[in-house]
């Protein structure tokens, strides 16, 4: 796009281009600017936007002034008594959560895209087995929640018709409450969340892979590469540009995951993210300021990304 | 760890393997949401959708215990025709047949000097037997789940069941109206399409226009703007979503379709543009340049050649933007609710709510996939393209 100059033989008039821009523009403007000035706005004031946040705090507690929102955003759900009490605090805070979405999520789906992009290139049902891992893509997160509802499932008398549970029992084990546990209950959604990007990355990946020249490829094996050798230091290092961007990519994502926790637990038993805490401070407990508060937070973690990935998208544009 | 080691265990792993059992679990989730959804209620809550392959409950107990004298087809004993309905009605709980069965018959014991089956052998021979005497039929595969769901039926039975005995709960008809029902995913169904239809149909239109000034006009700040727009692509729903339904509030566009369609156009706008822009930015520029010498204007070269060149363009961003607006949750939920409950809205909901079990939840969870799976199975080309094309969608 830099600098492609249009056909000057196109004569055009001087308003033309605003007929086109138009609708456009002003949907943007009303939809995605002006909110996110006024979200910026709004989290420095009091939970319906009358005051300033300040006039919130209370007497003799901790306060942040016109950060009040900030104070309640970053630290409500930490134990500061002492670091032991901070740590484990984290982990079970909706902050923790998100930190173990990011890292379990795009490991995962990053590692098992790539993983099988590269072990069904070139078999003979490719596509089809491409479009089986890519199929939870075209259904709702809602859609998805439910059948891994059902896949959790646990029963508290004999029968256990979860599919896991099922199976935890029939090797004689007992059966497992996943979604309920402490413990456990992050992971599990996590694991839907893998089962739904998979087939994103995997897509992304594929695609790259296989632009990769043949001939580099058949030029190491003559020189008597392995394959994994040739995986990890030719491969890799070609399509790794790639493999950055679905990591940011996810990222991103991941963050703004609201919908698997929503539907699966609500948030509830040591499961809630930053996205769901923005939602329920905003829509369950009517909070504008908290909420979007939070929502500042949310994309203040988010900007670093999509810096990244905006100039990966400027150096391509320069490439065309 | 040694190279060579390492090399040798990974020519080893079975390459097929592997793929197998990544396919399988990609495809037993949902396997498992379909049959089960195809299930009879009962069979839903006493054993789990694996086990659809295996003898109906209680034949085998009512093999074990019963059929020696009353016969594989429980009609040997003329006298106590086990498949007829008004004898089976009389010990249609396991207690009644426990009872049966301690009573003496012809002054000798019911069950000979075969020991009398524990309470749940008892309870799965009552199913059998009201299987077989169609007292109350439990058919391996039923469509009654999916009745149910598109009615919004919510009660203990079937709906067929309840409407034949004419004792329906009170917000069913039982005709067709009950489809409309706001309980009901026909009536979510419907909904959903009144959401997605134009907020898929008004981004294609606003960002087509937008997408040929950025290619084929010529206006100062095109470059910036333009970077500007892509740079707006990853702003998060959550960003966005407070100060609207505070306007909304104001305008009364709370709770209306219009209101979700309009979010639905701004936020899809900034990926459709980008799509847009860069399919239209490859057409050949000979082309454009020879329409305007033989006297086209803009206006004709954009209707007349842009739109017709660009359909595989739009057929991508109108599947991606299907089945965007289709899944989506949060937007539906803030701004419609319940006043327009779309599919996921009703799905969220149900699971919420006690009163929906798995054999209503799988089945509404299949409806709402039913579109999008057919969308995506015979349209996948364009929706794969779609989203390379924009990795950054926010």
């Amino acid at each position: 796009m830099a600098g492609r100059p249009v056909p000057r033989i196109m004569q055009q008039g001087k308003l033309a281009p605003f007929y086109y821009l138009a609708p456009a523009l002003i949907v943007m403007f009303f939809f995605i600017v002006y909110p996110m000035f006024n979200t910026v706005q709004l989290s420095f004031l009091n939970r319906n936007g009358t005051a300033p946040a300040a006039t919130t705090c209370a007497e003799g507690r901790a306060c942040w002034g016109v950060f009040e929102n900030y104070r309640y955003a970053l630290t409500a759900e930490f134990n500061t008594g002492s670091v032991k009490a901070f740590w484990d605090s984290f982990w079970l805070s909706s902050y923790g959560n998100t930190v173990k979405w990011i890292i379990i999520m795009v490991a995962g789906t990053v590692i098992l895209g790539l993983l099988f992009a590269k072990l069904v290139d070139g078999i003979k049902n490719e596509a089809l087995a491409k479009s089986i891992l890519f199929m939870p893509m075209a259904i709702s997160f809602v859609g998805a929640g439910v059948i891994w509802g059902f896949m959790f499932d646990y029963g508290t008398s004999q029968v256990q018709i979860g599919f896991l549970n099922g199976i935890i029992t029939a090797l004689g084990g007992k059966p497992v409450s996943f979604l309920t546990q402490p413990v456990l209950s992050t992971y599990a959604l996590i694991v839907v969340g893998i089962w739904i990007w998979t087939g994103f990355c995997m897509t992304i990946l594929s695609s790259s892979l296989k632009s990769v020249p043949d001939e580099i490829i058949e030029a190491a094996r003559v020189d008597g590469a392995t394959e994994w050798n040739v995986f990890w230091k030719i491969t890799l290092p070609i399509i790794m540009p790639t493999v950055i961007v679905v990591i940011t990519t996810m990222v991103i994502n991941t963050l703004k995951q609201f919908d698997i926790v929503y539907v699966m637990t609500g948030g509830n038993y040591n499961t809630d993210v930053i996205a769901n805490r923005m939602y329920t401070e905003m829509y369950i407990n009517f909070n504008t300021g908290r909420g979007t508060a939070i929502a500042v937070v949310l994309v203040i973690a988010i900007i670093p990304f999509i810096y990244m990935n905006i100039r990966r998208f400027i150096a391509q544009e320069e490439m065309r | 760890m040694n190279r060579q080691k390492v090399n040798a265990f990974f020519a080893r792993i079975p390459r097929n393997l592997v793929i197998l059992l990544m396919i399988l679990i990609w495809v037993i989730p949902t396997f498992g949401l379909l049959i089960t959804s195809l299930r009879p209620l009962q069979s839903i809550q006493s054993s789990g959708w694996w086990t659809i392959l295996q003898p109906p409950t209680g034949s085998r107990e009512y093999e074990q215990n019963c059929a020696s004298c009353h016969g594989e087809d429980g009609k040997l004993i003329a006298a106590a025709d086990l498949t007829n309905p008004e004898l089976v009605k009389q010990f249609d709980r396991s207690v009644l047949l426990l009872g049966t069965l301690r009573d003496e018959i012809n002054d000798q014991p019911h069950m000979g000097t075969q020991e009398i089956p524990d309470a749940q052998t008892a309870a799965d021979i009552v199913v059998h037997l009201k299987n077989v005497s169609g007292v109350e039929k439990r058919p391996r595969l039923t469509l009654d789940n999916y009745v149910d769901a598109l009615m919004g039926y919510r009660g203990t039975r079937t709906y067929a069941i309840d409407c034949a005995a004419g004792t329906p709960p009170l917000d069913i008809n039982c005709n067709l109206s009950d489809l409309l029902n706001p309980r009901g995913m026909g009536r979510a169904f419907i909904n959903s399409l009144l959401v997605t239809i134009p907020a898929t149909f008004l981004p294609i239109v606003f960002a087509a226009l937008a997408g040929y000034a950025f290619a084929w006009l010529d206006f100062k700040g095109r470059m910036l703007l333009f970077a500007v727009l892509v740079g707006l692509q990853v702003v998060p729903l959550q960003m966005t979503m407070v100060p609207i339904s505070r306007v909304y509030a104001q305008l009364g566009l709370n709770g209306t379709l219009l209101g979700v369609w309009l979010f639905h156009t701004g936020f899809g706008m900034p990926y459709a543009i980008y799509l847009m822009r860069n399919f239209l930015g490859t057409l050949p520029r000979d082309l454009f340049e020879s329409a305007y010498l033989d006297g086209a204007s803009h206006w004709t070269a954009f209707y007349k050649l842009a739109i017709p060149l660009a359909l595989p363009a739009i057929a991508s961003l109108g599947i991606f933007q299907f089945l965007w607006v289709w899944n989506d949750l949060l937007v539906a939920l803030v701004f419609l609710g319940s006043s327009t409950p779309v599919m996921t809205y009703q799905i969220a909901n149900m699971v919420s709510s006690l009163g929906a079990g798995w054999h209503l939840l799988t089945a509404a969870a299949f409806l709402s996939m039913l579109l999008p799976m057919v969308v995506f199975f015979s349209l996948q080309r364009y929706f794969v393209r779609g989203m390379l094309a924009g990795a950054v969608k926010g």
